[in-house]
């Protein structure tokens, strides 16, 4: 684990891992994974009878099967669990394909509905997945199946990877970029342009003109908030309605989408004794239809 | 699961709409389309792969581009004519 204090790489968010106290996976009927290796961030959730048992995010390398290896590695750390032990594994995301350990992958839109059904209940209608790399606006029914989705069209704007080059550039840690958001007294103008590249040379601009750095992260998450704001509504914000993906963490967008659309997002539950981890919803959503399939195979 | 491939900006907004539960892997639009901007791709559906039409990967984030050439108001988007079922639908609201 990395030190706060030595830190200089305000982009680099911190790794973690964990295992459910009080359960024992070698009592278990079924034991499954979900791999889903997204374009920033990696995440495994080993499932024991359908039960969250233990869990990985870390961030993707540039090798997808090795950032797989890794997060499903660590997720089994210090549980005696070895990879002949799963019945079946399901990987999922962007690099779903290059899971090498996993039965078959299936796309992240079917994943992280199924997992914020799972997370949150069956009240859950509409997902905004705010991932590294793009934003996805999903509807879905009360099993968790998706009813129709909407990917938007450009690169990392409006993304985790846009706010970890600007909290690189105005040096704050990424952690805080949603909080410092917060702290201005008046919104700003959104930045105009939703390329990251051209976004930061904004930003660079509107530093220049003497703007606070508080004010220009505002505005840069303002612009970002609008733009996940629309693709919900050409959806339509059915409630419950709820944030996935590593961006979830940043409270700076959530308030601001809840402002634009007037709807909160169901409450986010308890890492340490839940393990329900809405970074991890597309994980989770993988290791619920492994078991499904294997239990389907297994009738067949 | 209706699939929304497309975009919306400054000039409006674009939308090619599939819908999976009503295509049956038919083929027509892919055949159709002037940019060879569809393809049959498995969507898992229900625990099964269903082959249904879609946008290929290569499109998905040029659309505004690949399909400026075909626009409703002229009454002539290929692939939605193409298709008998209903199953493709194409928005397009200028600003």
């Amino acid at each position: 684990m990395e030190s706060e204090k030595d830190k200089t790489e305000f982009w680099r968010w911190l790794e973690y891992h964990s295992v459910m106290p009080g359960k024992d996976w070698r009592k278990a009927n079924v034991i499954t994974a979900g791999v889903d290796v997204g374009s920033v961030g990696s995440k495994a959730v080993v499932m024991i009878d359908g039960e969250i048992y233990s869990w990985s995010v870390l961030r993707t390398g540039s090798n997808s099967s090795d950032s797989a290896k890794k997060a499903l590695d660590w997720a089994m750390q210090d549980t005696g669990l070895s990879l002949k032990d799963f019945h079946y594994i399901v990987g999922t995301g962007y690099g779903r394909v290059n899971v090498p350990m996993a039965n078959r992958a299936i796309t992240e839109i079917a994943c992280h509905a199924k997992g914020a059904n799972y997370i949150w209940g069956p009240s859950v209608r509409t997902v905004l997945d705010v991932g590294g790399q793009d934003v996805k606006a999903i509807r879905c029914d009360d099993t968790g199946k998706v009813v129709s989705f909407l990917m938007n069209d450009k690169c990392a704007a409006g993304t985790g990877r846009g706010m970890e080059v600007i909290a690189d550039l105005l040096k704050i840690p990424i952690e805080d970029v949603g909080k410092v958001s917060l702290s201005v007294t008046e919104e700003p103008e959104p930045v105009s342009s939703t390329c990251v590249v051209f976004a930061k040379t904004e930003a660079v601009g509107l530093l220049r003109k003497g703007w606070s750095k508080e004010k220009v992260l505002a505005s840069y998450i303002r612009a970002m908030a609008i733009r996940m704001s629309e693709l919900i509504e050409k959806v339509g914000c059915e409630k419950e309605f709820v944030i996935t993906g590593g961006q979830s963490k940043n409270i700076g967008i959530v308030q601001r989408v809840e402002n634009i659309l007037g709807v909160k997002r169901l409450p986010v539950p308890n890492l340490e004794t839940t393990g329900l981890d809405p970074a991890s919803a597309g994980a989770i959503g993988a290791a619920l239809f492994a078991k499904a399939l294997y239990e389907k195979e297994k009738h067949r | 699961m209706i699939t929304y491939y497309g975009y919306t900006d400054g000039s409006g907004e674009y939308y090619i709409v599939i819908d999976a539960e009503r295509c049956n892997s038919c083929e027509d639009c892919i055949k159709v389309c002037p940019q060879q901007a569809l393809q049959m791709e498995d969507m898992f559906i229900d625990l099964e792969d269903k082959p249904v039409a879609a946008v290929t990967e290569e499109h998905r984030k040029k659309i505004r581009y690949t399909c400026s050439p075909c626009k409703p108001e002229d009454g002539n988007v290929p692939c939605v004519s193409a298709c008998k079922l209903e199953a493709i639908k194409c928005i397009w609201k200028p600003k």
